[in-house]
């Protein structure tokens, strides 16, 4: 009872901590944040380029876009192909990942393919797509996938490999079976590297569905960017972009608030 | 076999009782090529602290990987209370030399992980190591993260840990190595404390004279190139003087000595 009253004070502490932390994170990005508004303000307004509008401008754009409910549209039908794609690569790459790491055989088989894959300039094998899968949605999603898949797989393989051998060793010596080793040591100590791969394959993933959109099939965001430009609406252009780009940096930023609940709860009190 | 035994060496700690542990014609080699360990015999006395002393490079490290299980050996075969094993066991506990803590678990959690892989219920396993924790002085950093920890601590983690299976026999791979000369010596009076009050098998690696010389009540020395058993030297240091005491005891030195003449020549 006194240890658990400890420990709770011991978290309320942390807790404090990592606020006051991250309140002073907090006040840089935002300061940062602010400058680049300032400085986009200030080209926007000289103006560098007549199609470069000033950030108010862009902002506005924005706003109208919300409420005439285009760019709400518009991500939908991008994220659909967009989360199915990226659920796809994670449940396969991770597990193709891991199994690489445990296993030799696995290895020499798939190791090649994700290799290659990783290689190819995949801007100029989307269009290829086209002709297998339509222009569709399964067309949008297999673009996604093979932006987001080789990096996932690759990096859950390197995660695994380089698991610390002491501790493998220290679960085996304490009489861990081969199951208890992989779920409480190599998935744990492997779990930075396969969310930095699944944080890549989910940029990866924005990529190739924003690219499928301009390449191969007019709709969702990609389009919006496409219309907006053709007929030089640039504000509502940028604000179409710029929303993209928050939108992955916060689905970034989520993923590795979900690592740090399920896998490493010692990275949550900062280090 | 018992009779053979016996014949070639009797426990000083407990005298004709079976060893703790015992191998015979032990030889490894690596996958390379390197012969590490070349037709060792050794005995290893029950409630005894055995240390395995020489300089580095002569197998000590894969003896006792071999004890303890984590690496088969070429040939020859471990005995561990008279039963020849081939891997790891429930009667011995492995200390590491780099902590081997799970950097994401409580100081709680590392030190009841050895009853967490053996199916012990939380409650229970969790009261077992904190018995353990408070008993290697580490009371009151339960809720702690290994990072938070200085090496001296870690290290009783990993100590703690290893009490906590209740195995009976402890290795540990040179364990003050990786912590400073004070938090050194009193981790040494800790272990001779522990091990009056845990009636435990202890074999312990050190290649250092001083060291083997305080803790041990046997010493295997080791020759290097490839690994053989040298000599064996039973200090008999009297246990009831202080540790200054013992530092000066004039036959402590001399042992010192002695043992280091005879490592000369390995390392010349
Ligand atoms: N995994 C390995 N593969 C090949 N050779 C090894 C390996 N581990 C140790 N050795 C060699 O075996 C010999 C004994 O090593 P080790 O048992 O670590 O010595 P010590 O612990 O006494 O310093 C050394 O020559 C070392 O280079
Ligand atoms: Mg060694």
């Amino acid at each position: 009872m006194a240890a658990r009253t400890a420990r709770a004070a011991h978290a309320g502490v942390g807790a404090a901590g990592r606020r006051l932390r991250k309140d002073g994170t907090l006040a840089w990005q935002a300061a940062s944040v602010l400058a680049v508004m300032l400085a986009w303000e200030i080209a926007g307004r000289i103006p560098i380029n007549y199609a470069f509008p000033p950030f108010l401008a862009v902002l506005r754009a924005f706003v109208e876009m919300v409420l005439d409910g285009s760019l709400v549209r518009a991500f939908l039908v991008t994220l659909v192909p967009l989360v199915l794609g990226v659920l796809f690569s994670t449940v396969v790459g991770v597990g193709a990942g891991v199994l690489m790491g445990l296993r030799r055989g696995v290895e020499w088989v798939a190791a090649p393919v994700f290799i290659v894959l990783q290689a190819a300039p995949v801007a100029a094998i989307i269009p290829l797509v086209t002709f297998v899968y339509g222009i569709g949605l399964a067309a949008k999603t297999v673009a996604v996938i093979l932006l987001a898949l080789p990096v996932i797989a690759l990096n859950a393989y390197k995660a695994v490999r380089n698991v610390n051998p002491s501790l493998v060793a220290m679960c085996r010596s304490f009489l861990g079976t081969r199951r208890q080793t992989v779920q409480k040591v190599i998935l744990p100590d492997a779990s930075p590297v396969i969310f930095a791969g699944l944080r890549l394959g989910v940029g990866a993933g924005f990529v190739g569905v924003i690219l499928a959109e301009l390449l191969i099939t007019p709709t969702g965001v990609g389009d919006l960017i496409t219309y907006h430009r053709s007929v030089a609406n640039y504000a509502e252009m940028y604000a179409t972009i710029l929303t993209i780009v928050v939108v992955s940096a916060l689905c970034l930023n989520g993923l590795q608030r979900i690592e740090a609940r399920l896998f490493r709860p010692e990275r949550r009190e900062g280090t | 076999m018992i009779q053979a035994m016996e014949a070639e060496r009797p426990a000083p700690a407990a005298e004709g009782a079976v060893p703790a542990v015992e191998v015979r014609g032990l030889s490894k080699t690596y996958n390379g090529g390197v012969l590490a360990l070349d037709d060792v015999d050794a005995v290893f006395p029950q409630g005894a602290l055995t240390s395995l002393l020489g300089p580095s490079g002569c197998g000590k490290t894969t003896l006792l990987k071999i004890v303890a299980g984590l690496l088969p050996a070429s040939e020859g075969e471990v005995r561990v209370m008279g039963r020849a094993v081939d891997g790891p066991g429930p009667e011995r506990a492995f200390v590491f030399q780099d902590f081997a803590l799970l950097p994401w678990a409580t100081v709680l959690r590392n030190a009841a992980f050895g009853l967490e892989l053996r199916g012990v219920p939380e409650a229970e396993r969790e009261a077992a190591a904190r018995r353990c924790i408070a008993e290697v002085g580490l009371a009151g950093t339960e809720g702690r993260y290994p990072h938070e920890l200085s090496g001296g601590m870690r290290q009783r983690v990993g100590l703690a840990r290893a009490l906590a299976v209740d195995a009976d026999v402890l290795l540990m791979d040179e364990p003050f190595s990786a912590v400073d000369e004070q938090t050194r010596r009193k981790f040494q009076e800790d272990l001779l404390r522990l091990r009056g009050v845990e009636r435990k098998t202890f074999i312990v690696v050190t290649h250092s004279i001083e060291e083997a010389v305080y803790l041990s009540d046997r010493i295997i020395l080791l020759s290097p190139g490839p690994g053989r058993v040298a000599r064996i030297v039973e200090p008999e240091i009297d246990r009831t003087l202080s540790p200054e005491a013992i530092r000066r005891d004039p036959h402590y030195l001399e042992t010192v000595e002695d043992i280091w003449q005879g490592l000369r020549d390995f390392v010349e």
